[in-house]
């Protein structure tokens, strides 16, 4: 599916193929970072303790989360300075695309870029021979694999919607309520294989964050059912 | 090199010649284009950017070696009105370029990823004569850091002997080698490649077939990259011998010797572009002077300029008022067998129409475009295939060092709106690159690996 949105939405445009990639590389640049801090944690510390190894995997990965976020305000600083380099070049002075699109691109880029890393070993691994769970673990991996990269990369669209519209009007509140999402949906995988405790709730979060984004960006119920009445 | 498009006044005969040139990076050359006469809408405008891109391919002390030149645009007149439509359509060119560098890229990895035999070792070629099979790892440092200097050195030559062929107007020469190496690419590389493809499927062929199908391949090809032919067809024939090239750079170099390799030519695109007595340099200011376009068989445009009213894929030929003519060249060098040595340069020249002509009669609509040296588009691609061959991070490091690449090269593009001359296109790209190939393969590899076996996810 997130192929399908980049396909149907941002492949025409040019700029926001930019976007996109930049999105990608800043999310990769974090992802470098907080592996960078793990790795030294963990060559620092002792390999055979197990519930310290565990530890420090929390740790790396709440670490992880913050240092995205970071890198999304980051990111949407250097949007902002872009946008007014556009605004100025451009003949009718409007830029030709707007701050909500790009947090819509940008998001797309940090979820793409995500699920890309969390999935595409898998991907490579599952094309061979093998059983799935053999060895006691779970025989839905795959699939719970690839519904959580699925909804991880729906959050990441929608947080950055919610975050850049937190950062234009000042919002506080929506900034830290992304950033505790976040790190509610990493904290939840925690709980797997428990598959009911981690991705169920990241569904309904999912939804509210949809739904929250939807309304930021100007829709309402009202456009929905038009929209959905008129098609059908 | 990356440079821009502009038009040239005349016709260019040399449209199809190859040169083969020691595959130096040529500096992307931002041309402005010219303002359009045309009043016709902004199309006109299309954002020049020359980018000189030649690259330099390791030199075969008996072969030739492609290398492409840029050739600096020139500015015409309405500079600062196209400075501005130059930065509007800047997504747009930056994305013309990007689909042929993932094209190639995306070629390479899928050949290195399914068949075996390119990341086989069956023996180095005579420009990196240093083992690398040494016990010790200052040892085998020191063997790659003399191989890299054998290639470097090698490509230095044949660079100069290029320039030097340019400036002595041995065009015939020039072109001759061009031809022989382009021929020597298609047909017997591709007679490789195709051999090993089907042996990785354990599909038949029988002889017959496999003549009828090289020759049909190889000669359409002579046709589109050293005369006319299509745009779309000319930039995948480009793109297939800037990968074959590539594919045979991967297995031929040994491990630590490319990462040298890699980081020691950006450096070297970076002077040869850029100090006054650079050779790439001179070439382009050479081919300024004389108002000609860079050897075309190295570079790749991405747009083409239309004649009037013809929708002919012409290169040259254009309106009195433009003349900027950016033309990137690209060198590819082959890296044979001991046996030959050429060099062989091909250039892509796709000319894009992308400008319907509207009025026909005088303008003649160009769409300037970007040009790309082929030698980049080789790096780039062995950079990336290398890390798909070796890497224990697979997919992943892949996909870092690929989206590495192409925001080194929005960057290398921005910098040639700014700077507006020739760019060395390999510099930034590769530099990123590198970082994180290494980088990802030693640190988030094993952060990765660790989160996918508990199913964590950030």
């Amino acid at each position: 599916p997130a192929f399908g949105l980049f396909i149907f939405t941002i492949a025409r445009d040019p700029l926001r193929i930019i976007i996109l990639i930049a999105g990608a590389f800043f999310w990769l640049v974090s992802l470098l970072l907080s592996s960078l801090i793990w790795f030294i944690a963990v060559k620092a510390s002792d390999p055979q303790d197990e519930r310290l190894q565990k530890g420090l995997l929390i740790f790396g990965v709440m670490f992880s989360v913050l240092l995205q976020e970071a890198f999304r305000f980051l990111y949407y600083k250097l949007l902002r300075k872009a946008i007014e380099g556009l605004v100025a070049l451009s003949e009718d002075g409007c830029s030709p695309i707007s701050i909500q699109q790009m947090a819509y691109v940008a998001g797309v880029g940090f979820g793409l870029m995500s699920g890309a890393f969390s999935m595409i070993n898998l991907l490579a691994d599952a094309l061979g021979p093998g059983t799935v769970g053999i060895h006691g673990d779970s025989q839905l991996y795959f699939l719970t694999s690839a519904f959580m990269t699925m909804v991880l990369i729906f959050l990441h669209t929608f947080w950055g919607i919610l975050f850049f519209h937190g950062c234009e009007h000042r919002r506080w509140w929506e900034i830290t309520a992304v950033v505790i999402m976040h790190l509610t949906v990493s904290g939840l995988s925690f709980c797997n294989p428990m598959y009911v405790g981690s991705l169920v709730p990241s569904y309904l979060l999912m939804a509210a964050a949809a739904a929250w984004a939807y309304l930021l960006s100007g829709g309402s119920a009202q456009n929905l059912r038009r929209f959905l009445l008129c098609k059908c | 090199m990356i440079t821009f498009m502009n038009n040239s006044d005349s016709e260019e005969e040399p449209c199809n010649e190859r040169t083969s040139l020691m595959s130096a990076e040529s500096p992307p050359v931002p041309s402005y284009q010219d303002g359009l006469q045309a009043s016709e809408a902004g199309e006109a405008q299309a954002h020049r950017k020359r980018r000189a891109g030649s690259s330099r391919g390791p030199n075969n002390i008996t072969g030739g070696e492609t290398s492409g030149s840029g050739v600096p645009v020139r500015e015409s007149a309405l500079e600062n009105e196209e400075e501005e439509l130059t930065l509007k359509y800047g997504a747009k060119h930056v994305i013309m370029l990007f689909v042929p560098v993932t094209l190639c890229m995306i070629v390479v990895v899928a050949t290195i990823k399914s068949v075996r035999f390119y990341t086989e070792k069956n023996g180095q070629l005579i420009y990196t004569p240093f083992s690398e099979d040494t016990p010790s790892v200052g040892q085998r440092l020191l063997n790659s850091v003399l191989n890299t200097i054998v290639m470097i050195s090698v490509i230095i030559v044949m660079t100069v002997f290029l320039v030097l062929l340019y400036k002595y107007r041995c065009y015939k020469f020039i072109h001759g080698w061009l031809i022989l190496s382009s021929l020597m690419l298609l047909f017997l590389f591709t007679y490789i490649y195709l051999g090993e493809v089907l042996k990785t499927y354990n599909v038949a062929m029988d002889y017959p077939t496999l003549f009828i199908v090289i020759w049909n391949f190889g000669a359409v090809g002579m046709i589109c990259i050293h005369w006319k032919g299509p745009l779309q067809l000319q930039q995948a024939y480009l793109i297939m011998i800037s990968a074959l090239m590539a594919l045979v750079f991967i297995k031929y170099l040994p491990e630590w010797s490319a990462w040298v390799i890699l980081g020691a030519i950006s450096i070297y695109d970076l002077m040869a572009v850029l100090c006054p007595k650079g050779p790439l340099r001179m070439l382009v200011e050479t081919a300024q002077e004389r108002n000609e376009p860079i050897f075309p068989a190295l570079i790749y445009s991405s747009a083409m300029m239309w004649t009037v009213g013809l929708a002919k894929p012409d290169m040259a030929a254009r309106g009195p008022s433009q003349q900027t003519w950016d033309a990137a060249e690209d060198g590819r060098e082959q890296l044979r067998s001991p046996s030959h040595a050429e060099s062989q340069m091909s250039e892509t020249r796709s000319p894009v129409p992308t400008c319907p002509v509207t009025s026909l009669e005088e303008l003649e609509e160009e769409e300037r475009g970007v040009k790309l040296g082929l030698g980049d588009f080789i790096f780039y691609s062995v950079l990336v295939g290398k890390a798909a061959a070796t890497a224990s991070g697979d997919w992943n490091t892949t996909l870092a060092c690929f989206v590495a690449i192409l925001i080194g090269l929005c960057l290398t593009l921005l910098l040639l709106a700014v700077f507006k001359k020739a760019l060395p296109a390999l510099p930034i790209s590769i530099t990123f690159g590198l970082i994180f190939y290494f980088s990802t393969d030693n640190l988030v590899q094993p952060f990765m690996d660790t989160l996918a076996s508990h199913q964590l996810y950030i």
